[in-house]
C-alpha cells in the first residue's frame, strides 16, 4: 500500500534529476581530467558521495546556463545527446569525448500520472555512474598538455536556436577507443554514458 | 655537418687500436653469449634470498664511445637518404593510399543511403544526421595562464629532493633482506601477507601459504589449496600467533593451527571471495566481494554470528581497533565505515561513521596505537590521498596528497610516525611524521606496485610485498639503543614500585 508521501517521477521531476546529474557529472570530469586546477574545486555531498564542484564563478555561471537550458529541453523531450569534448589548447586536437545519450519516453508527455520508481533507486544508479566516471582515470591516457572543454548538445532538427547558442560540428576523435559505462534511467529519461579517447599512436 | 662525420670516419679507419672486425670472439664475449639467452633454471623456491646477479651481457665496450662494427657503414638518418635528408614532414602512408586506391565509385545509390539512415535511427534512436548540434557561446576562460595540466605530475611523481630531516635518525635506504615471492597475485584488493606475534611472516602465493621465520630464516609450506583454480585472497594471524585465518577465492574462511600444521575449521558463510580479515580476540571478521562483512565466533559451531551490510562493492580494507571497540572497513565503493562492536537497539549493526571523501577504493585502513579513536585511511589510484580521522567526532583531522595509489598504511609503535605503501610510478614506501604530516623518508626499490605491508612484532621492521614478486624487509623503525634502554628502564621502574607496595 503506497502512502501518499510516495512521490512518483513526473516528467518535470525527471528532467530536473537528469539535468542535475549532468551538472555534477561535468564538474567531476573537469576535476578528474585536470581541465581546471584542483584547488578551484570544492567538495559537496550529493548522491551519498563526496563530489567536487568548481568554485570559479564564471565557469559556474556558464554551467548553470547550460543546465537550465537542458532542463527545459529534457522536459520537452527534444534533446538527444550531451557531449563533453576535451581538446588540447595548443593543437586544437580533440583528445577525449564524453558522450551522454538520452532516450526520452515521449508518452510521458501525454499521461500525467507519475511513474513508479523510488528516488533512492535512481540515486543509486546515478551514484554508480559517477563513481565509474571517477574510476575511468585508471585507464584513460594521460592528458599531457593543457586542455579546454566544450559542451555540445544534440537537439531535434526543427528546434529554434535560442539566443546565445550557436551551431557547431560534432568534433569527433579521428582514431578513437571507446568505453561504454553504466546507464541509469528514471523510467522517463534513460542516460547512456560512453567515453571515447584518442588511441595511443605508439604501439 | 657532413664534413665532420667524414673526418671522424677517416680517423676511425686510420686508428689501429680498434677491435678487428672479423676476429674470433673474445672469452668475455663467449661467456656473455652463453649466459645471456634464458635465465638459468634454478629451482623456484619462494622466499629464498633472490639472486641479484648483474646481467652479464652489458659488458663495457672497448673503444671509447663507438662500437667497433659500425665504423665502416655511413651513418643513417631516420628514414632519410642523401636526396631527401628528412622525411618526417611527408605523409608517406596517405600519399601511398591516394595513389593506389581505385577511383571512388559513383555516389552511393539512394537505397544504400536509405539503409544507412535506417541503421542510424535504429542504433541511436534518432537520426543523428538530422540532429542539430548546439553549444552555448560565451564559454568562460580556460584555466589561468601558467596552469599546466598536472595529471602527468599527479601520476608520475618524480622523487622529491631530499627533505631536510631535523630528526637525525638514520633510516637505511636499502632493505635488510629481499625474499622471493613467485606467483604472488597482482591483485590490489587482496591482503596476502601478515606477521605474527611469534615472528612468523605468512605469505600467500597464489594457492599456497608459506611461513617464514624471521629469526631462523626457515621456510615452511603451511598449506596448498586442493581444488584447482582456487587461490588465497587474505591472511590474518590471531593475536597469540598460534592460529592463522585464511580467506579463499571460493568464499571459505579457514582456520589453521600452525604448530600442528592442521586445518581446524572451514567456515563457509560468504558466497564470494573473502578479500579481507581481522581479529578481535575470538571474533574473526571477514569482508567479501559482495560488500558484506561477517563476524565469526571461532569457539562455537554456529560461527556466523553477525552480518554487516555497509558496502556495495568489495571490502578490501578491514581493521579492528586496538581496544576492540570499533571495526573500520574500506571498500571498492570508495566508502569508509566505522562499526561499533555491539549491535544497535534494533538488533542490526549500523556504522557510527561513514566517510565518503575518498575518490577511490579504500584498502589502506589503520588505527593509531598511541591516540584513541584516530584512524588513517588511504585511497586508490583515483584518489591518492591519505586521510586521518577522529571516529568519535567524524572530523577529518588531516589530509595529504600522496600522488600515488595507496595500498597500505601502518602506524609505528616506536616513533610518532606512520608508513604508507604506493604504486605507480615510484612503487615506494613513504614514512610520514604525525601529526605534522611531513615526509620523513622515502624507501625505493620495488620495481612494481606495492600490494601489502606488515610490521614485525618488535615494531622495528616493515615487510612490503609487491607485484615484482619480491618481499622486502625494511629496518626503518629501529629503536635507538639509548632510547630503548630508557624505555626498558621506565618499564622496570613501574614494576619495582609495584614490588615495593606488595610487602
Amino acid at each position: 500500500q503506497l502512502g501518499r508521501e510516495h512521490q512518483g517521477i513526473t516528467l518535470r521531476g525527471s528532467a530536473e534529476l537528469v539535468a542535475e546529474f549532468f551538472s555534477y557529472g561535468i564538474n567531476s570530469i573537469l576535476y578528474q581530467r585536470g581541465i581546471y586546477p584542483p584547488e578551484t574545486f570544492t567538495r559537496v555531498q550529493k548522491y551519498g558521495l563526496t563530489l567536487l564542484v568548481t568554485t570559479d564563478p564564471e565557469l559556474t555561471n556558464y554551467l548553470n546556463n547550460v543546465t537550465e537550458q537542458m532542463k527545459e529541453w529534457l522536459y520537452k523531450c527534444i534533446v538527444q545527446r550531451l557531449v563533453v569534448v576535451i581538446s588540447s589548447i595548443e593543437s586544437g586536437e580533440v583528445l577525449e569525448r564524453w558522450q551522454f545519450d538520452i532516450e526520452c519516453d515521449k508518452t510521458a508527455k501525454d499521461d500525467n500520472g507519475p511513474r513508479e520508481k523510488s528516488q533512492k533507486a535512481i540515486q543509486d544508479e546515478i551514484r554508480s555512474v559517477i563513481r565509474q566516471i571517477t574510476a575511468t582515470v585508471t585507464f584513460l591516457p594521460l592528458l599531457e598538455s593543457a586542455c579546454a572543454f566544450d559542451l555540445l548538445i544534440y537537439t531535434d532538427k526543427d528546434l529554434a536556436v535560442p539566443e546565445k547558442w550557436e551551431e557547431s560540428g560534432p568534433q569527433f576523435i579521428a582514431n578513437s577507443e571507446e568505453v561504454r559505462l553504466r546507464s541509469f534511467t528514471t523510467t522517463i529519461h534513460k542516460v547512456n554514458t560512453m567515453v571515447a579517447y584518442k588511441k595511443d599512436s605508439v604501439p | 655537418m657532413a664534413q665532420f662525420l667524414f673526418e671522424a670516419d677517416l680517423h676511425g679507419l686510420l686508428k689501429l687500436d680498434t677491435p678487428i672486425p672479423n676476429a674470433p670472439p673474445a672469452r668475455w664475449q663467449r661467456k656473455a653469449k652463453e649466459s645471456g639467452p634464458g635465465p638459468s633454471p634454478v629451482g623456484v623456491s619462494p622466499m629464498k634470498p633472490a639472486n641479484r646477479s648483474h646481467s652479464s651481457s652489458k659488458t663495457p665496450s672497448k673503444t671509447p664511445g663507438k662500437s667497433g662494427s659500425k665504423i665502416q657503414s655511413t651513418p643513417t638518418r631516420a628514414g632519410g637518404d642523401r636526396y631527401i635528408p628528412n622525411r618526417s614532414t611527408m605523409h608517406m602512408e596517405m600519399a601511398n593510399f591516394l595513389l593506389t586506391k581505385e577511383n571512388d565509385p559513383a555516389e552511393e545509390s539512394p537505397t544504400k543511403k536509405e539503409q544507412q539512415k535506417a541503421w542510424a535511427v535504429n542504433l541511436n534512436g534518432f537520426d543523428v544526421e538530422e540532429a542539430k548540434i548546439l553549444r552555448l557561446s560565451g564559454k568562460p576562460q580556460n584555466a589561468p595562464e601558467g596552469y599546466q595540466n598536472n595529471l602527468k605530475v599527479l601520476y608520475s611523481q618524480k622523487m622529491t629532493p631530499g627533505s631536510s630531516r631535523k630528526n637525525s635518525r638514520y633510516i637505511p635506504s636499502m632493505p635488510d633482506r629481499i625474499l622471493d615471492a613467485p606467483e604472488i597475485r597482482n591483485d590490489y584488493y587482496l591482503n596476502l601477507i601478515d606477521w605474527s606475534s611469534q615472528n612468523f611472516l605468512a605469505v600467500a602465493l597464489d594457492n599456497s601459504v608459506y611461513l617464514w621465520n624471521h629469526l631462523s630464516g626457515e621456510i615452511i609450506q603451511l598449506l596448498q589449496m586442493e581444488q584447482p583454480d582456487v587461490y588465497i585472497s587474505s591472511l590474518s594471524w590471531i593475536r597469540e600467533g598460534n592460529y592463522l585465518a585464511v580467506g579463499t577465492s571460493s568464499a571459505e574462511v579457514q582456520l589453521w593451527d600452525v604448530q600442528q600444521q592442521k586445518r581446524l575449521r572451514n567456515m563457509t558463510s560468504h558466497c564470494t571471495r573473502v578479500g579481507s580479515l581481522s581479529w578481535n580476540s575470538y571474533i574473526l571478521s571477514s569482508g567479501a566481494r559482495t560488500g558484506h562483512i561477517h563476524h565469526h565466533d571461532v569457539r562455537v559451531a554456529e560461527h556466523h554470528v553477525a552480518t554487516l551490510a555497509g558496502h556495495t562493492q568489495e571490502v578490501c580494507g578491514l581493521k579492528w581497533s586496538i581496544d576492540g571497540r570499533y571495526l573500520a572497513s574500506g571498500g571498492n565503493d570508495n566508502l569508509v565505515n566505522v562499526w561499533p562492536c555491539t549491535q544497535g537497539s534494533g538488533g542490526d549493526f549500523t556504522p557510527v561513521q561513514t566517510f565518503t571523501q575518498h575518490q577511490g577504493a579504500v584498502k589502506a585502513v589503520a588505527w593509531c596505537p598511541w591516540q584513541m579513536n584516530v584512524l588513517a585511511t588511504g585511497g586508490g589510484t583515483s584518489d591518492r590521498h591519505i586521510r586521518i580521522w577522529n571516529v568519535c567526532s567524524g572530523a577529518c583531522l588531516s589530509t595529504v596528497d600522496a600522488h600515488s595509489q595507496v595500498c597500505s598504511i601502518l602506524w609505528s609503535t616506536n616513533y610518532k610516525e606512520f608508513i604508507s605503501g604506493h604504486g605507480f610510478a615510484q612503487n615506494q614506501l613513504v614514512i610520514w611524521k604525525y601529526p605534522t604530516m611531513t615526509k620523513v623518508a622515502e624507501l625505493q626499490g620495488h620495481t612494481a606496485r606495492i600490494l601489502n605491508l606488515a610490521m614485525s612484532p618488535d615494531g622495528a621492521t616493515v615487510a612490503s610485498a609487491a607485484a615484482d614478486e619480491t618481499l622486502r624487509l625494511w629496518r626503518c623503525f629501529e629503536m635507538d639503543p639509548i632510547k630503548k634502554k630508557e624505555k626498558e628502564k621506565a618499564n622496570s621502574v613501574k614494576t619495582s614500585i609495584i614490588h615495593q607496595s606488595i610487602r
